[in-house]
């Protein structure tokens, strides 16, 4: 068994947790490469199904190629799509790029408020999320079974036990788990999968012309590409053995201020 | 810096991966260290430093390495770390994990979870302050838990001027402690983490020490090899249908499962062989081994469900209701003798009960905890008899750690977590849950008192179809397979009812109309009483049973009507009583499906075919609906 053999392994184990414990189950669809190897996960867990349906949080500022390829993927792999927004702060014009919030606010308003209107709307006790621990350091924190209370926020000073693959699985009404089946993968793992696997990503991963390419996805407003010359994966793999940098340095809003990040995760943010 | 430096440039696709929990005392010197080995090996991210000692100069407070580690703004703000990370870090010999834990006793909770996951340890303690509580009680855990390599770490050795008589002592001192449990630590190291002193490079200020670094005692730790050779333990986690194909979700846990194997399904017994093993868009494989989860299809289709252990037949788990075990308790609240918890040990999940305290420990000086055993209070250790309610198949720790260890869930929360010493005697599903009809005489039971009681919900199984459909087959079928799990089943024959209850009737439209009302109404009645009812009567006009689901709707009682599906032509050759023959015969009048309608069920819960399945793959997904889907599920958890 290969270490990529070992992980995989363990979020399959954790995918069929999750199917088995949440009747209302639903899985984040962030069109990135970590939601690229969940759905392939989920796809080995199953058997060749997605049992549960994907939901993205869809800001209207994200960048046009995504939305195409998330079309492509749901209408070729049989996909159960549920797309949501805040419709009313979008109505209202209360976003970032108007110029009416903060980044953080604006993420706060249409990522964090958008998924909890969706939550709210069918239902759903369990969401899974592809989060990894290596991202960030509240991540690093996080628990594969992670509980959010009514108001959706994560209590982080009390985090449930987690042992041996047993999970917290039991919890108040009007709660929900977010379950993270990547949480022990690193950036690079994903990358080695995805080349293992010839799992399909945006294209907008490798390098353009101009030498650029985006190594986070999120809205285009906040998210920046990077100097790269990674045209393919196999090359990305290679570029990111080297590298120093870290993975979000291109995301705008986590550096609004120190804790900016923790307080958007701990108000419910992903 | 030799051996330390990240060698990512020459590093082979996907390294082999160590996980390592730094454990110790609250404020000898965890974080730090850990924040000053990635400085030191070149593995913190760019920029990284430079904006920690900017955040550090702004707020006016003096640079710590802790806060690499402590990325939560209140773990900063009070210096002290909260929850456990986990960060990667690699060296020339192999990609770690480092399992940051915190040191304060309020969170002990927390360094359990980091520690569970942990391959080794290094245990961290202050030269100054010495051997602490929370030093003594991480490593008593740590070796309950199964983590046996251990390197610890004398740190801020500056605090006594790099004096090698204080590091001896605390080497002495903590040597003894842990061979009181039998762990020898793999060595002691002098260092002073906040200067880097000994973590990639011998101190010079400390010649004394030949030994190792951190570094090079890191990369002599042992990656545990996977119990790819001990018995076979495959846990059940689920049962698909996809493809109309059965498809049993597992993980192996210990050992290897090939095509062609017979297995038995413990606690069940029952025995079938693999027929494949299934995985998606990966190379087709005859055989799968420790820790790969996987897919496998039966050749013989018996029933199985979420919670049972396959095993080769001549490697049975033990199979028991009474198990001696050691615990450690997270809970808020103490437990006491005879408090109700779930137990969930591997996929399995069982009600249970502390049946005996042997001994509560205190795991921080190893001392009994004198009178306290009638209840075992928040981070210490017990010797415990646990009682479950249903039979468990578990194996001692020591034998196979995957299926000997469990975590207790109590209101919801995960509070403690065990291994199992041994099986104290063999299970008798026939013993059955005790003093179940105390209550019968009082009117004010609760039928969510009888449910929590007796761990699942009260319910009528309503099967109908032609004579000789096989519906006495399967109630018989059911109601063993329901008991053996610890459900109380009892069997409503239609014709038994006859001997007495309906012994004034006979075979009249109006007789057998009233005849299915009086065994709804019994059915009713053993439902309320907690039981599942499990009803044969051939039932066969539409009227009947609407009234029946009408009995059980104004009683409340959960109603699960079966369709038990046989084309006509196959019931009369079985002709299991010979009545068919006689009907033809015209000796019996108003025979259902001879000379009386069957009026098939519009909308049964659940439809057999027990013409193209044998009774037992029948009754097996009749128990699939019932049990796999928590419809009898107790709701003991949500009061």
């Amino acid at each position: 068994m290969t270490p990529l053999d070992q992980l995989e392994n363990q979020s399959v184990f954790i995918l069929r947790e999750a199917f088995h414990k949440f009747d209302h189950l639903a899985m984040l669809w962030s069109i990135g490469k970590d939601s690229s190897v969940l759905l392939w996960l989920a796809r080995k867990a199953f058997f060749g199904h997605v049992p549960f349906p994907l939901v993205h949080v869809d800001t209207t500022y994200k960048i046009p190629e995504m939305i195409a390829f998330r079309d492509r993927l749901a209408k070729e792999w049989n996909l159960q799509l549920i797309v949501g927004k805040n419709e009313a702060a979008l109505r209202e014009g209360r976003t970032f790029p108007n110029g009416k919030l903060t980044r953080v606010e604006c993420c706060g308003a249409l990522k964090k408020d958008g998924l909890r209107m969706v939550l709210d709307r069918h239902k759903f006790t369990g969401v899974i999320v592809g989060v990894r621990r290596d991202e960030d350091p509240t991540r690093a924190k996080e628990r594969y079974f992670s509980p959010r209370d009514q108001n959706m926020e994560w209590n982080v000073e009390d985090q449930p036990p987690e042992l041996w693959d047993q999970f917290k699985t039991d919890f108040e009404p009007g709660t929900h788990i977010r379950i993270h089946p990547l949480l022990h993968w690193t950036e690079l793992n994903v990358w080695e999968y995805i080349q293992r696997e010839n799992i399909p990503v945006v294209p907008l991963y490798f390098a353009n012309e101009r030498g650029e390419r985006y190594r986070s996805l999120g809205c285009a407003p906040c998210t920046s590409p990077i100097k790269s010359t990674a045209r393919n994966v196999t090359e990305i793999v290679e570029e990111l053995r080297r590298t120093n940098v870290p993975e979000r340095a291109g995301r705008a809003q986590d550096k609004e201020s120190e804790d900016a990040f923790e307080r958007l995760r701990r108000d419910g943010y992903m | 810096m030799p051996s330390a430096l990240p060698s990512s440039a020459a590093a082979p696709a996907a390294q082999e991966q160590l996980k390592i929990v730094i454990v110790g005392h609250v404020d000898h010197g965890k974080s730090t260290f850990v924040g000053r080995l990635f400085h030191d090996t070149g593995s913190l991210p760019e920029g990284k430093y430079e904006q920690l000692v900017e955040v550090a100069r702004r707020r006016g407070v003096p640079f710590e390495f802790a806060n690499l580690m402590d990325g939560l703004q209140a773990e900063r703000d009070q210096n002290i770390t909260i929850d456990t990370a986990q960060i990667w870090f690699r060296t020339s010999r192999r990609q770690y994990v480092i399992i940051d834990a915190p040191g304060h006793k309020e969170f002990l909770k927390n360094m359990i979870t980091g520690a569970a996951s942990a391959s080794a340890a290094l245990l961290l303690i202050d030269a100054g302050e010495g051997v602490q509580e929370q030093s003594r009680r991480h490593g008593f855990l740590l070796s309950l838990m199964g983590v046996r390599q251990i390197v610890v770490l004398v740190n801020k050795m500056d605090l006594c001027g790099f004096d090698e008589r204080v590091f001896r002592r605390i080497e002495s001192e903590y040597t003894a402690f842990l061979g009181r449990f039998g762990l020898k630590p793999s060595g002691f190291l002098p260092i002073c983490a906040r200067d880097g002193d000994g973590l990639i490079a011998r101190s010079p200020r400390m010649p004394w020490h030949a030994g190792r670094t951190v570094v090079e005692a890191l990369d002599a730790f042992e990656a545990p090899p996977r119990p790819v050779h001990q018995s076979l333990r495959f846990s059940v986690q689920d049962v698909y249908r996809f493809d109309h194909r059965r498809i049993l979700a597992g993980r192996v846990e210990s050992g290897a499962l090939r095509v062609g194997d017979r297995l038995v399904f413990w606690p069940s017994g029952k025995s079938s062989v693999v027929n494949t093993i299934e995985r998606w868009s990966a190379p087709s494989a005859l055989s799968a081994s420790a820790g790969e989860s996987v897919g496998v299809t039966l050749t013989e289709q018996i029933f199985v469900e979420r919670g049972q252990v396959a095993t080769h037949e001549a490697d049975a788990p033990a199979v028991a209701r009474d198990f001696s075990t050691k615990i450690f308790w997270m809970g808020r609240q103490p437990l006491p003798v005879g408090h109700r918890v779930k137990l969930k040990l591997a996929t399995q999940e069982v009600e249970a009960e502390i049946h005996s305290i042997e001994r509560v420990i205190d795991a921080s000086t190893l001392d009994e905890i004198p009178g306290a055993a009638k209840e075992i209070r928040r981070n210490d250790v017990a010797e415990v008899v646990i009682r479950a309610r249903q039979t468990v198949a578990l194996d001692p720790h020591s034998a196979i750690a995957e299926t000997g260890r469990f975590v207790l869930v109590d209101r919801r929360e995960v509070s403690g977590g065990g291994i199992v010493v041994a099986a104290i005697r063999a299970g008798d599903a026939d013993a059955g849950p005790k003093s179940a009809n105390l209550t019968w005489a009082r009117g004010e039971v609760l039928a969510s008192e009888r449910a929590l009681r007796n761990g699942h919900q009260g319910a009528v199984v309503w099967l109908t179809g032609l004579s000789g459909s096989g519906k006495s087959t399967l109630a018989a079928i059911l109601e063993r397979e329901l008991f053996n799990r610890g459900i109380q089943a009892y069997r409503l024959d239609g014709d038994n009812l006859r001997y007495g209850l309906s012994a004034d009737l006979g075979f009249s439209p109006e007789d057998r109309s009233e005849n299915i009302r009086r065994a709804a109404e019994a059915g009713r009645l053993l439902a309320d009483a907690g039981l599942v009812a499990i009803s044969s009567l051939i039932s066969p006009d539409r009227a009947d049973r609407a009234r029946v689901r009408e009995i059980m709707k104004e009683g409340q009682v959960r109603f699960f009507e079966v369709y038990v599906c046989c084309p006509l032509e196959v019931c009369e050759s079985r002709d299991p009583k010979k009545l068919y023959a006689r009907a033809r015969a015209g000796e019996i009048r108003e025979f259902t499906g001879i000379s009386a309608p069957y009026e098939a069920p519009e909308h049964p819960e659940i439809t057999v075919r027990t013409d193209q399945q044998t009774p037992e793959e029948s009754a097996a997904s009749i128990l699939d609906y019932l049990i796999q889907t928590g419809r009898l599920a107790s709701v003991s958890y949500d009061i």
